[in-house]
């Protein structure tokens, strides 16, 4: 069994810190699991695993849905902002704001579901904080 | 170029596949190979300087012998000197001699030795380095194309399910919307709390007589007969 069909049992049936874990694999090239952080539904979690680590992924935004003449003070915002936000960093991927953790293959299953809780929570007071940049 | 740099000038260009700009797949298995080359070419050089390294300690015990050796005989033809007897210490000369020759063989396979040691031992650092290097910017590539598939079936699913993740606005809408709803839930549970407390009050109050009730039998009648 690989790692992310054992991720989605153990997560449907655990419950950590009052969340629950909802879990819904998308097929493709690379195989990628949505998980959704009960109480932070909004925002769900897309998990990737490679050979070299368990990728989670928060999508924010679109560089659509931003003011266009405040993109680049949005940018230094999120530059600014990366060091400081435990656990989590922000990227731009394919025209999408994201925010992403990632962990060592043969991290603790403990240590994955503290990262879910956690990107889940930081993506959901990220985008409440980053409000006024979305139109 | 760097990797790093390889993958800004991709992304300046607007690559959407940057990973397989880079490298495509075909020279992504070269690379692949070529690292588990020198992967090969490293172990054997490893085997190479753990067997010179024997030989120039065999050397220099060898070396050794053949120096202690001398300075035996040295004394013993310093001794054959003293006793005058020519013929002896002429035969103990020749042997040192010979020694002396022996040693200074041994000297030269010593210095050759020590040189092909440090010449090896500089090529497997230089040949870790470059593997580490080319596993590094594997990991980079290999990253950077899965992490690019991964968002390609993420996209697709977003695009195809609309309701599935939905625009900015209306997940920030949401999170307002619950949040405003616990908020509602937490002041409606203090109010409930309130009015219980005050209930509580009440009651006490008209236990303890010092507030009548409005509606009693007694004020009732009181109120009649006073008419």
């Amino acid at each position: 069994m690989n790692l992310l069909n054992e991720l989605t049992l153990k997560l449907a049936e655990c419950q950590v810190q009052g969340h629950t874990f909802n879990c819904l694999p998308i097929k493709g090239e690379q195989e990628v699991l949505r998980v959704e952080v009960s109480g932070l539904e909004e925002l769900p979690i897309f998990m990737t695993v490679t050979e070299s680590q368990i990728l989670c992924i928060s999508y924010l935004f679109t560089k659509e849905e931003i003011h266009q003449e405040r993109e680049n003070e949005l940018n230094q915002y999120l530059l600014e902002l990366n060091l400081p936000m435990p656990l989590s960093s922000f990227a731009v991927v394919d025209g999408y704001y994201v925010i992403f953790g990632s962990l060592a293959t043969v991290s603790k299953f403990d240590s994955i579901v503290q990262e879910l809780i956690t990107l889940a929570s930081n993506s959901t007071d990220t985008l409440q904080a980053l409000e006024e940049f979305i139109k | 170029m760097n990797i790093i740099t390889k993958l800004l000038t991709a992304i300046r260009g607007g690559a959407r596949e940057i990973g397989e700009a880079v490298v495509d797949t075909q020279s992504l298995r070269i690379f692949e190979q070529e690292i588990h080359d020198s992967k090969a070419n490293l172990a054997e050089a490893k085997q190479g300087l753990t067997e010179i390294v024997a030989k120039k300690m065999a050397a220099e015990r060898q070396l050794k012998e053949v120096q202690e050796q001398i300075a035996e005989n040295e004394n013993y033809a310093i001794k054959a000197l003293e006793k005058n007897d020519e013929t002896l210490a002429l035969e103990i000369a020749t042997k040192i001699a010979s020694l002396e020759s022996k040693a200074e063989t041994q000297k030269i396979d010593l210095a050759t030795y020590e040189k092909n040691a440090d010449l090896l031992k500089s090529q497997i650092q230089e040949a870790e380095k470059i593997i580490a290097d080319h596993e590094r910017e594997l990991a980079i590539v290999k990253t950077r194309n899965s992490v690019h598939q991964a968002t390609k079936s993420v996209t697709q699913t977003i695009t195809a399910n609309e309701s599935s993740i939905g625009s900015a606005r209306e997940s920030l809408e949401r999170i307002k919307q619950k949040q405003q709803a616990e908020e509602d839930k937490l002041q409606a549970g203090v109010a409930l709390k309130k009015e219980m407390e005050g209930d509580s009050l009440e009651q006490k109050l008209k236990a303890s007589g010092i507030k009548q009730e409005k509606h009693s039998a007694e004020a009732v009648l009181a109120r009649l007969k006073s008419k």
